[in-house]
């Protein structure tokens, strides 16, 4: 356990019962939880290794109820940690022993379709699925699709601007994002955006956007919607090395064609998924599946212009998909590569994100990072916009082993940034890349971010110990607690 | 107007000290790029940024641009084109609108958040910026984002900066994302129609997946603009024809797209509003925008209307900017929900903790 969360409140601690009292009394009796048998389903999210019960639990089912249970939360001082499905791998959800988690599944309903303007409105305990479920009748689409959307939330998606496979083409939450019902810690429900193409006043929604839960609780949500497209199709394509395939990456973004998506595995992945999923991928350093949309024509021509842009390069394997069936194929492995991933071992899932010119060094260093740490890792990711997701494999039961992957891990995002890059391009800081914040900003580029905190949030009560370094933040997670206690 | 240049730094440490004295003396400062925004009706020392100028780096095959604020915009914008790439989200002229004469700089372009016509299809500039590096009202240099497509590290204050006319903070560098320029398009005109025809329109092609990159109405004609690779565009455009045949639409390829985007119809004079309205809406606001004695048009399939008259649009739709005063009173922004506003006011004092940046330039 290299990461450290601060020392909770014991004074909260010991007000439990009058804290969940005060839930109780402006909420349903099914809304507040506080059974520490039922708590205890709250402990973690995907960051699996990182656990600890709340004080409560509290899934309201409006915004009303939300910003009931964040008055009584913020009156009484008693941290917030929101949360929507639990799928993050930064541990964004993960609680405190003072905290109370403010679940938003319970908030279901999908308000208004408004095709002819283009946007759904919906609750954002809504899954993502179920946004593009809801309009495939009527012929639209929600476009951000992170990989854990069949579980995953909209809440979550704006907390930590969700990417996906197709946001090459599409963007990612912020810019499919129109507005939002928040609710803020003093109880008070702001409105920001709505379905017009920009804000009143600053772009208060583009900085809430991807604020892990630090400004607000967002209840309601405004998204942008596309027609669907009339038809998409992959292509396999196969190589002799990453560096080609980096190559062959960066000459189909600048030919002009838009693909939806550009997808990478390296040998690694490649072996773990062809003993998985069995989906006859070739027997090569790097596999590149490249999706076009559009009419037949339309796919036929790109798909040409692919094909002539990769056999410059010499594949080893250029495989369309000639119909639907070839075509789940090619996705087949790809989208069974972390499940594949799992039944190797433990892994640990980074996604720094990196210059596309930059793919081809950054996979080489992170080979020679790997025989160094002696870790085995594999490289499965979004190579269209250089957000990488090396999975470090290691074995949870050998003492020593995950925190030598911690290291691994923070080594590779080092690099990231040092070659021009992010430590995260779309699972978010969380408490997984909190302690590196200072390898990617100055103290007063992270100063003035948290100075935007103190704005929406004075009392650093949302999720107070992730995204920014405790060392950093501690002057402004004290002067509340100080202010409180005069 | 004519511009006196009091101070104009040539590098960022020059600003940042600048900067630095006038929030310690508490001295406001008009930020100028090119002088072609906004009308800034503060009576104080002007801070050029010309002479922050220059391309830092270009990648086209990253696609990606990092250049200084007072860059002038067409020379980016023919950089670019050498490459066969351009800013998707087509950033306006408004010299002949606001009847400036300077010369479109970067910065005002992301300081405005300044979008043209495709912005209905590629989005906004600030869906493009990727990073910034700025100095703020204490003469802090600071950065945030970076040069990558996708990044959610840490709160993104470029979102915050783009659209927020100096108020902030003074951009020193800012990253974009190019994208290569679609290399065929073409136009489909509806002469002779009213803005509820025009709205049927958009409505329908802007239903169809074959993405529409400009959907407009000016002087009683409705555009449609289409941008792809020449198989696409033939087979989209027949489509078009055949689910609007009954409108009589015209295929042309020289649509004045730039005219549209630059608002050239309402050059001159008069007070000019922009409004952002939900499409369906638009048809009615400009029946009530004509009654009150002036002339409209649509952009963005209906999202955005310009106003050229009298009267105060506000009276029936909240989201109207006052572009061009030309003899309006009261402010040019609209006013905000109280608690918007709150938080609009305590980011500025943070930011900017002696209200030195363009102070009062966004109040309503």
């Amino acid at each position: 356990m290299s990461i450290a969360m601060p020392t909770p409140d014991g004074r909260i601690i010991a007000r439990g019962p009058q804290i969940v009292a005060a839930l109780r009394a402006v909420l349903p009796p099914d809304a507040v939880i506080d059974d520490p048998q039922e708590t205890r389903a709250y402990e973690c999210d995907a960051l699996t290794a990182y656990r600890c019960p709340p004080l409560a639990v509290v899934l309201p089912r409006s915004t009303a109820e939300v910003a009931a249970a964040m008055k009584v939360c913020g009156d009484l001082g008693v941290p917030v940690v929101p949360r929507g499905a639990g799928t993050s791998l930064a541990g964004g959800a993960l609680p405190t022993a003072d905290s109370v988690i403010l679940g938003t599944m319970r908030l279901r309903d999908v308000l208004e379709i408004d095709t002819d303007n283009r946007f759904i409105r919906v609750q954002t305990g809504v899954t993502n699925l179920s946004v593009s479920a809801e309009l495939e009748p009527m012929g639209f689409f929600y476009a951000p699709d992170p990989s854990s959307q069949l579980a995953c939330t909209i809440a979550g998606n704006i907390a930590m601007n969700s990417g996906g496979a197709h946001c090459l083409k599409y963007g990612v939450t912020t810019n499919n994002l129109l507005g939002a019902t928040v609710v803020l810690t003093s109880g008070e429900v702001v409105e920001l955006g709505g379905p017009e193409l920009g804000p009143m006043g600053l772009d208060l929604l583009g900085v809430l956007c991807g604020s892990e839960g630090q400004l607000g609780v967002v209840t309601e949500a405004t998204l942008r919607i596309l027609p669907r497209p009339e038809g998409a199709r992959p292509v396999l394509i196969g190589f002799e090395s990453p560096e080609v395939a980096g190559e062959c990456v960066a000459n189909i973004i600048r030919s002009g064609v838009l693909p939806v998506a550009i997808e990478y595995m390296d040998e690694p992945c490649l072996r773990a998924v062809e003993a998985f999923a069995k989906a006859g991928y070739p027997d090569c350093p790097a596999v590149l599946i490249v999706e076009v949309e559009g009419s037949r024509a339309e796919i036929d021509d790109q798909i040409a212009r692919i094909r002539a842009i990769a056999d410059a390069l010499n594949p080893v394997e250029f495989r369309e998909s000639r119909n639907a069936d070839e075509a789940l194929a090619i996705w087949k492995g790809r989208k069974s590569a972390f499940g594949a991933m799992g039944r190797l071992g433990d892994y640990i899932c980074l996604d720094g994100t990196v210059p596309v010119g930059q793919l081809p060094y950054t996979l080489r260093r992170i080979g020679e990072l790997s025989r160094q740490h002696g870790l085995e890792v594999a490289n499965v990711f979004h190579a269209g916009d250089g957000n990488m997701h090396p999975l470090i494999l290691f074995d949870a039961n050998k003492p020593g082993d995950l925190a030598r992957a911690e290291a691994f891990g923070f080594d590779i995002l080092r690099l990231c940034v040092e070659v021009g890059g992010c430590l995260t391009g779309e699972h978010g800081v969380g408490v997984e890349k909190r302690d590196l914040m200072g390898d990617q900003y100055a103290p007063d580029d992270l100063a003035i971010q948290m100075q935007v905190k103190d704005v929406f949030d004075p009392g650093w009560l949302l999720n107070p110990a992730k995204v920014f370094p405790l060392d950093a933040s501690a002057a402004h997670r004290n002067a509340y607690r100080a202010r409180a206690a005069e | 107007m004519t511009v006196v240049l009091d101070l104009a730094p040539a590098t960022e440490a020059e600003l940042a000290e600048i900067i630095a004295d006038c929030h310690a003396r508490r001295t406001p400062l008009r930020i100028a790029g090119g002088g072609t925004r906004i009308e800034n009706p503060l009576v104080a020392e002007t801070l050029s940024l010309s002479r922050l100028s220059g391309v830092v780096t270009y990648s086209p095959g990253e696609m990606t641009l990092i250049a200084r604020p007072g860059t002038p915009l067409p020379e980016i914008q023919q950089m670019l084109a050498a490459e066969g790439q351009a800013l998707a989200f087509e950033p306006p002229d408004l010299r002949a609108v606001l009847g400036s004469n300077g010369t479109p700089t970067l910065g005002g372009v992301v300081a405005a958040n300044a979008s043209g016509p495709r912005r209905l299809a590629a989005g906004a500039c600030r869906d493009h910026l990727l990073g910034v590096r700025f100095v703020d009202g204490r003469g802090r240099v600071l950065k945030n984002g970076g040069r990558v497509m996708k990044n959610v590290t840490g709160l993104d204050l470029s979102k915050l900066l783009a659209g927020s006319h100096g108020t902030l903070g003074i951009l020193t560098e800012v990253v974009l994302k190019t994208l290569p320029l679609a290399p065929a398009r073409t136009t489909l005109a509806f002469p002779g129609i009213d803005e509820s025809t025009a709205l049927r329109i958009f409505t329908t092609a802007l239903s169809t997946p074959y993405e529409v990159s400009g959907a407009a109405h000016v002087g009683g004609t409705a555009f449609l603009r289409l941008e792809g690779l020449d198989s696409q565009l033939a087979y989209r455009r027949d489509r078009l024809l055949a689910l609007l045949a009954e409108l009589r639409p015209q295929v042309t390829d020289d649509a004045p797209w730039e005219a549209i985007r630059d608002v050239a119809h309402f050059a001159g004079g008069g007070p000019l509003w922009r409004i952002l309205c939900k499409p369906t809406d638009a048809p009615g606001i400009c029946v009530k925008l004509r009654a009150m004695g002036g002339d409209c048009s649509l952009d963005w399939g209906g999202g955005l209307v310009w106003y050229r008259g009298p009267g105060n649009p506000r009276a029936f739709v909240p989201h109207a900017t006052l572009v061009r005063r030309g003899g309006a009173e009261g402010p040019a922004f609209p006013p905000l929900a109280p608690a918007v506003a709150r938080l609009n006011d305590g980011l500025r004092r943070s930011f900017d903790p002696a209200g030195i940046l363009n102070p009062g330039l966004m109040d309503a």
